[in-house]
């Protein structure tokens, strides 16, 4: 009989090289403990990355891993799913590594719904460069290459896959492992490509830039969970809500002993609700954190086998009869 | 054979030249691989040339949307399309203006008259009409009305005039076939495959054939035939193939003997898309084809794909190469196997797009960050193709390392039969055996070639982590130690050296010693070997050497090149190859340069010979 697969049979026993505090380790710990939940062997996982803090990932899992170029992560993924469609692939790309570098190939693995697992770890900085500014840094953020200020808008990560169409999109932070472990099982088990932003720290460069949500006397007026089925009900006295109304997220406050039967109900089968509410950000909302779609559709593997001719088992069956001739 | 051509004139040729050329509408690229082929089965050995128009749709009847299809063929001493042609068939006035300039005085034109009207000429540049003003007296020039004709025979087949005229270029194709003595039965067999599905069309070309071929039997306009010589090719199964069909089918027959999934991830691009197209036909659980989002993600797939097993190539140009250069010191670094099939074209940058070049050759060898040694072959021929991209592969598997394939749009495009090799013809792969799982350490090497095992994502006890960090030996650990990446370095340089072990010795044809050697690689191959012949016959002492090899150089090739008095390297860029002779071997060799997008002919390489004898 098989023993119960836990997340520490996942560790490769290398030491693992982030600053201390960093929240890479909560997102290290989420995913081997994703892997053993699913119950696939070691040998079938491969986990592919790019370059950058996140993405000294694949040493510290003992599957296959690629620890391979800035923004390439996704590409390097795609060539070892579509040649060997049984793996299990990870991608652990990052901020800059994800949406800057490697912008070109994540639009298009979304496009083809590659079957690829791409938790993208945002700390909103070039970390591994110590400190420059990401396409997810916060407009008047200051960093080395924005000392006064970041003039740039950035990328809100999670609308920015729903909005090219995306099949499953969700949020989580670095802190919450049984949330994270949550959503990440459900993106593995989703089949296509998945899109998993992590929120997280950067203890030596975006230290405090994400306490407030974490923090128990903030957390729950900063946040909102978004569930299936369920009204984005939010506040420490769970008072508040984000409803739609006109095709516009608004708050409505409520008597939580009474809350208002009309509560727009989240579907994350909804792309439009899915746009809408990925879309909002603080401070005007609260950040929403969980699944945002979840709509299955065939992907990249299947399509492509749908087209296939019958093997052929030599060179000479490629040159048919009528298409020859023969000295003899 | 009727009475009367029993008193036309034979005129006897080893090798014969002939060029068709008309709109792009007019079917050239049909009458050209239809004539072609006739005579590969008639046992010639040929060499084709498409001239296709730089702009996909010119106006009709311009200078500038002229197609033209260019075969040489007859004996074995067939090695280029040739650059004089024997016989010009045209099909309006533009295709004559744009061709006369590859006419030598007395040569043959066959001008379909119907399509010299006054406007066509006016278009083509022609204040005048060249068929009846005198301008074309250095020449044979015979009028054929093909359009008259054409319409003529097909008035009761049913089709409307406008149809019946795209018949024309059968009817000139009967006629060429009556000039050269050629069987009809192998075109006839085409058309009954091709249009067996419109039995009206079918008949229509059918006719159109014979008729033209009929036409110029009655009509005693010729005053001669030609008979041009067979060569007497190896026995066996035969297809005309281009280049990049046949760099397409050498991975295919690498893939099938490896017993590995092929794949192929490639992003469109002038002259290399050929190859991209030809694998996409054949789409199998086993042939993986990934049109990649852009030229990095081209070669990354494919650096991904060889981790996962696979056997992996991405095919590009110029541009392509540059962009994938980073993506190379990964496949590197992690000693993954990987085929890049480099078609060259004129750079730099956009450069000549469709035209041809052999400028790559120094981005191959060293257009890398970092101390990046790889094997860079090139091929010779457009079936050569076939047998540089196999090789190519299996090189790559037991050296785990990636290979550079030099194609240039010259051989990639033109086109010669290619012998289909039955399976055991084809050398075996040898991968670095596999030790046990408690062994296994993805840097540990094989001692004599220093190549690591391939253990790929997927098996069982192997799991290991490779990437672009430097390398721990033997472990696969990341390593800073400064010693280890000397090392490293060493041993990924000896590795790559290690690959000459896999050189045959270098042919020398000629004397071993003397004045002049002429030092060829790649797609120059035909010409230097022609313009070789030619002066040996002249009674010049001259010998030959041809490299496959680039990187590492044939092992014997500086002993051998030291025994003449001169070297002389044609090549089609600025020197790149007498760059690499000379700084590794310290002679100083002659170059003879080429970059105008245009093969080297063999006439401007005996011109070198003789000025250099």
């Amino acid at each position: 009989m098989e023993t119960k697969l836990t997340a520490k049979d996942f560790a490769s026993g290398l030491p693992v090289k982030w600053c201390p505090g960093c929240g890479d380790f909560g997102l290290l710990t989420m995913i081997q403990r994703t892997m053993a939940q699913l119950n696939v062997p070691h040998e079938k996982y491969a986990v592919v990355s790019g370059i950058g803090c996140s993405s000294r990932f694949p040493y510290y899992v003992n599957t296959y891993g690629f620890h391979s170029i800035h923004g390439r992560a996704i590409a390097v993924a795609s060539g070892v799913k579509l040649s060997n469609p049984e793996l299990f692939v990870w991608v652990i790309t990052g901020d800059g590594d994800g949406l800057s570098i490697g912008g070109n190939h994540m639009i298009h693995a979304i496009r083809r719904n590659t079957d690829l697992k791409t938790v993208l770890f945002n700390n909103r900085i070039y970390a591994l460069t110590k400190g420059q500014a990401s396409p997810t840094t916060l407009q008047d953020s200051k960093t080395k290459t924005t000392p006064a200020g970041n003039p740039d808008y950035p990328f809100n990560p999670a609308n920015f896959a729903v909005s090219i169409g995306c099949g499953f999109v969700a949020r989580g932070i670095d802190n919450d492992l049984n949330y994270g472990a949550e959503i990440l099982q459900k993106s593995a088990l989703y089949k296509g490509f998945s899109f998993v932003e992590m929120i997280q720290k950067c203890v030596v460069f975006t230290d405090k830039e994400f306490d407030a949500y974490k923090n128990p006397q903030t957390k729950d007026e900063l946040t909102v969970r978004i569930e299936h089925g369920k009204p984005m009900i939010f506040g420490k006295n769970r008072n508040k809500a984000v409803i739609i109304k006109n095709f516009k997220p608004e708050i409505i406050e409520f008597d939580p002993a009474n809350p208002p039967k009309d509560l727009t109900v989240y579907d994350s089968t909804s792309r439009e609700m899915a746009y809408i509410i990925s879309n909002i950000v603080p401070p005007q909302f609260p950040l929403p954190l969980g699944i945002f779609i979840n709509s299955p559709k065939k992907t990249m593997e299947e399509n492509y086998m749908d087209i296939l001719q019958p093997q052929k088992s030599s060179i000479s069956d490629y040159f048919p009869q009528s298409e020859t001739y023969e000295i003899k | 054979m009727s009475e009367k051509t029993k008193k036309i004139k034979v005129e006897e040729r080893s090798v014969s030249i002939i060029k068709f050329a008309g709109d792009s509408g007019d079917g050239i690229q049909v009458l050209g691989s239809q004539f072609a082929n006739t005579n590969a089965v008639a046992g010639r050995d040929l060499s084709t040339l498409p001239d296709y128009p730089a702009e996909i749709r010119a106006p009709a009847g311009s200078p500038g949307g002229v197609s033209g299809f260019q075969i040489a063929f007859g004996d074995n001493s067939v090695m280029t399309p040739g650059s004089k042609v024997e016989i010009l068939v045209v099909m309006n006035p533009a295709a004559l203006s744009v061709n006369l300039k590859s006419l030598e005085k007395g040569s043959l034109i066959i001008a379909n008259s119907d399509a010299f009207t006054q406007e066509a000429c006016k278009k083509a540049g022609y204040e005048t009409n060249p068929l009846e003003d005198g301008s074309l007296s250095n020449y044979r020039v015979i009028t054929v009305p093909a359009n008259s004709m054409v319409q003529e025979t097909l008035k009761d087949s049913g089709l409307q005039p406008a149809q019946a005229l795209k018949c024309k270029n059968f009817f000139m194709l009967g006629v060429i076939y009556w000039i050269y003595d050629l069987p009809i039965e192998n075109t006839v067999k085409w058309l009954e495959s091709k249009f067996a599905k419109t039995p009206e069309i079918l008949e229509a070309n059918k006719k159109a054939l014979f008729a033209g071929y009929n036409y110029a039997e009655n009509t005693e306009i010729f005053d001669s035939r030609f008979q041009v010589k067979k060569s007497n090719p190896k026995k066996g199964k035969y297809k005309n193939l281009t280049g990049n069909e046949a760099a397409a089918y050498g991975l295919i027959a690498a893939s099938k003997k490896l017993k590995r999934k092929l794949f192929y991830g490639s992003y469109p691009i002038t002259p290399a898309s050929e190859i991209l197209q030809t694998l996409s036909k054949y789409r199998a659980e086993d042939l993986v084809v990934f049109q990649a989002e852009d030229e990095i993600a081209a070669v990354c797939s494919s650096i991904g794909a060889a981790f996962a097993g696979a056997l992996a190539a991405t095919g590009t140009s110029g541009p392509g190469l540059s962009l994938k250069a980073e993506a190379l010191g990964l496949a590197v670094i992690t000693e993954l196997p990987l085929v890049v099939i480099d078609v060259q074209r004129g750079g730099p940058s956009t450069g000549l797009p469709t035209k041809t070049e052999q400028s790559d050759l120094l981005q191959a060898m060293f257009g890398r960050h970092g101390d990046c040694p790889l094997v860079v072959m090139s091929a010779s021929s457009p079936a050569d193709c076939f047998h540089t991209v196999y090789e190519a592969a299996r090189i790559s598997v037991k050296y785990m390392t990636p290979v550079i394939v030099l194609s240039s749009a010259y051989i990639a495009n033109g086109s010669e039969p290619f012998r289909i090799p039955a399976d055991n013809e084809l050398r075996e792969f040898e991968l670095t055996a596999l030790p046990e799982p408690e062994k296994f350490q993805p840097y540990l090497r094989d001692e004599k070639t220093l190549s690591r095992p391939w253990a790929y994502a997927g098996l069982k006890s192997y799991e290991h982590r490779l990437g672009g960090l430097e390398k721990s030996g033997e472990t696969g650990h990341i390593s800073y130690d400064p010693d280890n990446h000397q090392r490293m370095t060493d041993i990924r340089r000896e590795k790559i050296r290690n690959v000459a072990n896999e050189i045959p010795p270098t042919m020398i044809n000629g004397d071993e010693s003397g004045d002049l050697l002429v030092l060829s690689w790649g797609s120059v191959y035909g010409a230097a070997s022609t313009a070789v012949e030619k002066a040996r016959k002249k009674g010049m002492k001259v010998s030959f050497i041809n490299i496959k090899f680039i990187n590492p150089l044939p092992p014997d090739l500086g002993e051998k090149l030291k025994k003449f008095r001169k070297v002389l390297i044609p090549e089609e860029n600025d020197g790149q190859f007498a760059h690499i002779i000379r700084s590794e071997f310290l002679i100083n060799p002659l170059s003879l340069t080429k970059v105008k997008g245009q093969p080297l002919l063999y006439e401007e390489i005996l011109k070198a010979i003789e000025e250099n004898i």
